[in-house]
């Protein structure tokens, strides 16, 4: 195998990278020397890169616990004169969004480029939230690239620009440009200064009232120098010729591009601020508008605005006209299906397969994955007695699908545990809070302290495993660090629970199934806030560091009584039925021995 | 390509797209990555020619499916149109909600027939058997690389592709790959000329 570290520092040619490599091979050219981030679909891979390569460029490089402590020491850099570069999914700006709203009126000194990583369709989301409204309550520019190479060059001119303004920038993609694959032309890398040095200036960086109302003109006389700055970059620019005009911005491009003929196109991809004079030109004398963008109508309302206010008799048409959908991701299918208002290229005729009756294969908690083994425990330690499953962000969240059907109630990182609380203020049902190592350092910690101060009675479970597996495994405060030559010893979560006063606190191997149980039994019945913890490495992780001691488990076809338990119970995909017996699967079981413990007849046992 | 999460779609879609490059081909690619690798229905896409820029094909454009696993292809099945050369893995992989009972998966022969009822251009391959015969049944995926590959007219070269494969796979399992690759080339190569999978009975 080659060593892609090496190749992410090349120093010349062409390199057929994922979106988010480009873009952090972007911030390796730009010469940015603090990066910070948590974690989260699709802006993972970014991260993967840096953490790899930190140390052979001089980055300081971190995994926060959260995208608002990202985005601070982020700050913290940018004022000290230094490039930044803090990078997050969409839901994680909602959490950076208080340091990221003052950012914008202190300004800073180094570029500083804060990357949102949106998620239409909600492929590993909660929500579809258009983030470009981010960026317009905070009267920060924003940039929108439409392609891997398109992502790499603009990490570069958001730095420029955000230096020429003294303001944070941000650029935000989608999934569909972070995880695109294209060719990325290289280019050389910044010479830039190393060390920072942060001059006092109250007046600008302590945002009492008094200095917010000044800061608060100079964000916005900044905001007019962005106009400008909108107005003339290239960044923005017109293709193709036709009597009907197509704006449009982001991966939407790139459709527009290859699959309609005879239009003339306005790419933005400076999107804040839309650039006024270039759209009412464009505008102007056009037979008709058609503003092709995913989500929200942001730029077809400027569109809109713009043209009124010059008084422009031209239709505008999109999704205030009800011609294109205001949910979900767009695709090649969504322009050709504008064929009666826009002239769409010949395609082929798709193939009809009659309906055969698919299964349908939605993502499942893997082979051996603990989370089932904590899950199927709790149902045994819960017996007929009912509780409230109030769950949260991660894999285990997977765990809402049949048989284990263990999430009643889930909104954002660290929800579990406030809402917990909220239940028991509500009700008197029983309450068991779902909650990661990572996501209880996220967001957790502040909701599990709220519960103790104000004596929510509930069952908290932590299911550590060590790991931000959901994400690619990176290492959280439960584990430390050991990357871009710094090394700390992780915080051992029970000490930290105990440290808060909680009076029933116990740590449980969820393999060892009735163990387990028998503790969360007790803790179900303590009065008072109750703490279990439930530890066990990620099997992937383990596979991953080559630790993984796999002891394949079969079936003994002569003890089995074909009651099929094992596969009703855990839904385990290393549990195979087929025809009238029940198989392991040898590749994927890795034998957790979960099975084996839950078999009426002890028909499952090691193999051999 | 299609396929289930794990069974190495984003490593065929790499290593088709670098050996693209190699060539000087222009080349984009679409992957998925996160919640929908948990074992579940996974689709990349690689677009190839001049001028693309989309990272995604429209309904009926696919050139060939790629298909992992039998279901993963027919679901998949509308972006293809009459001429695009369907090759599916015949071993399939049953969902967690068959194995529960839940949901059927569906019979192989009624499968096969759907396909090709409105195709005849569908090349099925057991590719899991192939490997197991390359020395390693995990190698499937460089079958069907390999067979991929060994289309007529593909627009990269078997060595460009071969050369990507085993820059992707660790040393030790490097035989085994190069193996179950060049026997996927070789199978969809006697497959081809008439269709109905003219020479079979050579391999």
């Amino acid at each position: 195998m080659d060593k892609p570290s090496d190749r992410m520092l090349a120093r010349e040619g062409n390199l057929l990278l994922l979106g988010n490599e480009a873009i952090a091979r972007g911030c390796i050219e730009a010469g940015v020397r603090v990066a910070a981030t948590y974690p989260g679909t699709p802006s993972s891979e970014i991260g993967t890169v840096l953490e790899r390569i930190a140390d052979d460029i001089g980055l300081t490089f971190e995994y926060s616990v959260n995208e608002k402590v990202a985005v601070e020491v982020c700050g913290a850099a940018s004022a000290s004169g230094l490039r930044s570069f803090s990078f997050m999914k969409h839901v994680g700006l909602n959490v950076a969004s208080d340091a990221f709203m003052t950012l914008a009126y202190s300004g800073i000194k180094g570029g500083m480029v804060i990357l949102s990583a949106d998620d239409p369709s909600c492929h590993s989301s909660q929500d579809e939230q258009d983030n470009r409204f981010f960026a317009k309550m905070a009267n920060v520019p924003m940039l929108e690239p439409s392609t891997p190479r398109e992502a790499k060059g603009m990490v570069l001119e958001a730095f420029d620009i955000s230096e020429k303004l003294e303001t944070p920038v941000l650029l935000r993609t989608t999934t569909r440009v972070n995880h695109a694959r294209g060719i990325v032309p290289l280019g050389p890398f910044h010479e830039i200064r190393t060390l920072g040095k942060f001059d006092k200036d109250p007046s600008r960086f302590v945002m009492i009232p008094a200095h917010a109302r000044v800061n608060r003109l100079r964000s916005l006389e900044r905001f007019e120098r962005a106009m400008k700055l909108s107005e003339s970059s290239p960044l923005n620019f017109v293709v193709g010729t036709g009597p009907i005009g197509v704006v449009t911005s982001g991966v939407s491009y790139t459709f527009v591009k290859e699959f309609l003929r005879d239009v003339e196109i306005l790419k933005l991809a400076f999107t804040n601020p839309v650039p006024e004079n270039r759209v009412r030109e464009f505008v102007e004398g056009k037979e008709k508008v058609v503003v092709v963008e995913e989500l929200d109508p942001y730029i077809e309302d400027e569109v809109l605005r713009i043209s009124k206010g010059a008084e422009i008799k031209v239709p505008v048409l999109g999704k205030r006209t009800g011609h294109l959908p205001r949910a979900f991701e767009f695709s090649p299918d969504t322009i050709l299906s504008l064929k009666e208002t826009l002239p769409v290229i010949e395609t082929k005729n798709p193939l009809v397969p009659r309906d055969i009756g698919l299964p349908n294969r939605p993502p499942v908690l893997c082979a051996g994955c603990p989370h089932r083994a904590t899950y199927y425990a709790t149902k045994l330690a819960l017996g007929k007695e009912e509780a409230i499953f109030s769950s949260d962000v991660g894999c285990y969240s997977l765990g809402v699908q049949p048989p284990l059907e263990m999430a009643d109630f889930l909104l954002c990182m660290g929800s579990s545990v406030g809402a917990a609380g909220g239940f028991k203020s509500a009700t008197d049902q029983k309450v068991i809070g779902f909650i990661g190592d990572s996501t209880f350092f996220h967001a957790g910690i502040p909701g599990f302290i709220n519960a103790i101060l104000n004596d929510h009675r509930y069952l908290l479970i932590i299911l550590d495993n060590r790991s931000t597996a959901m994400t690619g495994h990176q290492p959280n405060p439960g584990t430390g660090r050991d990357y871009g030559g710094k090394k700390t010893s992780g915080i051992d979560l029970e000490k930290l629970v105990r440290g808060c006063g909680v009076g029933y606190v116990e740590t449980v191997d969820p393999y060892r199934i009735k163990d387990a149980s028998h503790t969360i039994r007790e803790a179900l019945d303590f009065d008072g806030l109750a703490v279990v913890i439930s530890g066990r490495p990620c099997p992937l992780l383990l596979r991953k560091e080559g630790s993984l001691r796999v002891v394949p488990f079969e079936v003994d076809k002569d003890k089995c009584i074909h009651c099929y338990s094992c596969v009703q119970k855990l839904s385990c995909p290393a549990l195979l039925r087929r025809a009238d017996s029940v198989e392991i699967d040898a590749i994927l079981c890795i034998g957790c021995g979960c099975c084996a413990q839950i078999c009426p007849k002890h028909a499952i046992g090691v193999v051999g | 390509m299609a396929g289930v999460g794990g069974q190495g779609v984003l490593l065929a879609s790499n290593v088709l797209g670098n050996a693209g490059l190699e060539e000087g081909k222009e080349i984009v690619l679409s992957e998925l990555h996160g919640m929908a690798q948990r074992g579940g229905s996974v689709v990349a896409t690689l677009r190839i020619g001049e001028g693309v820029t989309s990272p995604l094909i429209e309904k009926g454009g696919a050139d060939v499916l790629l298909g992992f696993e039998p279901v993963e292809t027919y679901r998949y099945l509308a972006f293809a149109h009459r001429g695009t050369y369907i090759i599916m893995n015949t071993t399939p992989i049953l969902p967690v909600q068959v194995s529960m009972g839940l949901e059927k998966y569906p019979d192989l022969s009624l499968l096969h027939d759907a396909i090709d009822e409105i195709s005849d251009r569908l090349f099925p391959i057991d590719a899991n058997d192939l490997a197991e015969k390359a020395g390693n049944r995990l190698a499937a995926s460089s079958v069907l690389i390999g067979a991929i590959t060994g289309l007529k007219d593909f627009p990269i070269s078997r060595e460009a592709v071969e050369r990507a494969l085993l820059r992707r796979v660790p040393a030790r399992y490097a035989d085994a790959n190069q193996k179950a690759f060049a026997i996927g080339y070789e199978k969809m190569k006697s497959m081809l000329p008439g269709s109905k999978y003219q020479n079979e009975e050579t391999q």
